[in-house]
């Protein structure tokens, strides 16, 4: 525990910033999403002291869930030490004084944004995602009012004119990330703009799957082990992305990685997107094909990062 | 009559009044539509048709009366009666509705192609191919060249957009099919090929249409039975060339008489 953590010990400030009657309320909605998996439910999102897009969302769900044992983990695009992730571990280190850490499988809370890690999760986690914009039928029906008779309705052939659009215009299915999932063969869903190459990552996941959407203030959820399909057509089945080469540091293959700039004459690396992930294999003595290059030291920087 | 097949009506109107506040949209409207029938209802702005045509296509609840449509099945049904989810399944399979400005019914933003399929994904097709081809042998129909399939319908001439929103609405093989002035906002030419186009396909599909217009000469080629409406009441009704013909009310005379004559 640290200072701040002690003020709200003596009732000064109130344990993972939010008050108990919007924890309350944000609760509610949770549990309303979890007994209707995929739906939208609106809530009244509170203004967070970060900007909307950083999280707004994910944070007040977060803040409504955790309690004093839990370990908390924050992902920024598979990374736990760029920005945001930083920026956000630090607020509920801060506000809650709770255990945070890199490790996936340490953590009982994992809050995250674009990516899912590529640790299975276990049964006592929970997946807290940020999103930015929660109705996958948004940039083809603008209004709200419509959308929700869809849902309501069950009316999703506008999705695939989305699909069909992206094969007519690019021969394949070009959407990559916020790929349209149907929930429990009832809703539409948006997996937040995680690259699709987790989309089966959250059909039957083990884990309580939780999404926050503050600015447009919804929050959905997936009960653990939901059948979450992704949308396709017969004659062009849902594929995820494949890379050609395995990751730069680690060696590892069949994992989502980034693409690193080396240098301004062409140098490149492809490296695991989840660093975590990346760092707990090579401490394993797994080594990728650039592993020695002095610059890939200098990106993947000092493996014993951990801070708690 | 010989033309029509069926004995029975495809939709019955029954007494049909809709008010703005203390105005009349329409008023104590009734007819009988049967299958294979093209019912031009005429009159000039403001007279109540498109109020008509929107209570009829179940766009703006009557104020007062009936509407009775015979589904698929055969029974009749009242059409505000029905759920909402009933209303879009009918509205996107056995119906369709071409507006004036096609781009009021189409999608603008997405390709020719799309526009057709839309309503095949709507109902459950889920094949890429067979959407592809049912939609390139639509626009085939409606005189759209295939290299236009992936073309957004911004690209396409005015009268060519509302050649793509009459395959879009036909592609499901409705029944009945609303017209608010389809000809509307075209040069002459194009307006009698469209109005070629429109005289072939409900002749080969047989499809019910209410069509309405101010134009008597839309009237004549389209229709069988006519409607003339002023103020919101129906003034007159009949078989399209013997009210055009011999038109009895004054209102119908005059309208008729002010067709422009070349």
């Amino acid at each position: 525990m640290n200072d701040t953590a002690e003020i709200y010990d003596q009732g000064e400030y109130n344990f993972a910033y939010l008050d108990e009657q919007t924890k309350r309320m944000i609760r509610r909605a949770i549990l309303k999403g979890i007994a209707i998996p995929g739906y939208q439910v609106p809530f009244a999102s509170r203004e967070m002291p970060m900007p909307y897009g950083w999280g707004t969302g994910g944070v007040q769900v977060t803040a409504s869930i955790l309690g004093r044992d839990d370990c908390l983990k924050m992902i920024d695009q598979g990374s736990d030490d760029t920005t945001n992730a930083v920026s956000l571990r630090g607020f509920f280190e801060k506000t809650a004084g709770i255990r945070t850490t890199y490790e996936t499988s340490e953590a009982t809370v994992i809050q995250t944004r674009h990516r899912i890690p590529e640790k299975t999760l276990t049964e006592d986690q929970i997946l807290v995602f940020q999103v930015p914009i929660p109705e996958p039928l948004r940039f083809l029906e603008p209004r709200e009012t419509e959308t929700r008779k869809m849902h309501a309705l069950e009316d999703y052939g506008l999705m695939h004119v989305k699909l069909y659009e992206d094969i007519a215009k690019n021969g394949h299915i070009a959407t990559t990330y916020a790929y349209p999932v149907k929930v429990n063969d009832r809703y539409v869903m948006d997996p937040s703009p995680t690259p699709k190459f987790d989309n089966p990552k959250i059909d039957e996941m083990a884990a309580l799957q939780l999404y926050g959407a503050g600015r447009e203030k919804r929050i959905y959820a997936i009960p653990p082990y939901t059948r979450v399909k992704s949308l396709d057509f017969e004659d062009y089945p849902f594929e995820v992305q494949k890379f050609d080469k395995p990751c730069g540091l680690c060696g590892a293959e069949d994992v989502y990685l980034d693409e690193v700039i080396l240098d301004d004459r062409g140098g490149r690396m492809f490296v695991c997107s989840d660093s975590d992930f990346c760092e707990e294999r090579r401490a394993a003595g797994h080594a990728g094909p650039m592993a020695a290059d002095p610059a890939a030291l200098q990106i993947g920087g000092n493996t014993q990062g951990e801070t708690a | 009559m010989s033309l029509f097949q069926a004995d029975e009506p495809l939709l019955q109107v029954h007494n049909v009044t809709r008010y703005y506040g203390d105005r009349v949209g329409c008023a104590d409207v009734s007819f009988d539509l049967w299958p294979g029938e093209v019912l031009a209802i005429v009159g000039e702005s403001g007279s109540g048709k498109t109020t008509l045509l929107n209570c009829l296509s179940t766009r703006l609840a009557p104020t007062a009366g009936a509407i009775e449509y015979r589904m698929r099945d055969g029974s009749m049904r009242n059409l505000y009666q029905l759920s909402e989810a009933e209303r879009r399944l009918l509205m996107r399979t056995d119906w369709g509705f071409v507006h004036q400005n096609a781009a009021d019914g189409l999608r603008m933003n997405v390709s020719a192609g799309a526009n057709v399929g839309e309503r095949l994904m709507a109902v459950g097709d889920r094949h890429y191919g067979n959407i592809r081809s049912t939609a390139d042998a639509w626009l085939g129909r409606v005189e759209i060249d295939s290299d236009r399939i992936d073309d957004d319908p911004r690209s396409f001439s005015g009268g060519m957009r509302q050649r793509l929103q009459i395959a879009r609405n036909l592609v499901t093989r409705p029944r009945l099919v609303f017209m608010d002035e389809p000809t509307g906002g075209l040069d002459v030419s194009v307006q009698a090929r469209l109005l070629d186009l429109l005289r072939r396909l409900v002749a080969d599909l047989g499809l019910s249409v209410v069509i309405v217009t101010h134009d008597l000469a839309v009237a004549r080629l389209l229709s069988h039975r006519i409607m003339v409406m002023r103020h919101g009441n129906v003034i007159e009704a009949g078989l399209t060339d013997q009210v055009l013909d011999d038109p009895r009310e004054p209102y119908s005379q005059l309208l008729v008489s002010s067709i422009l004559q070349v």
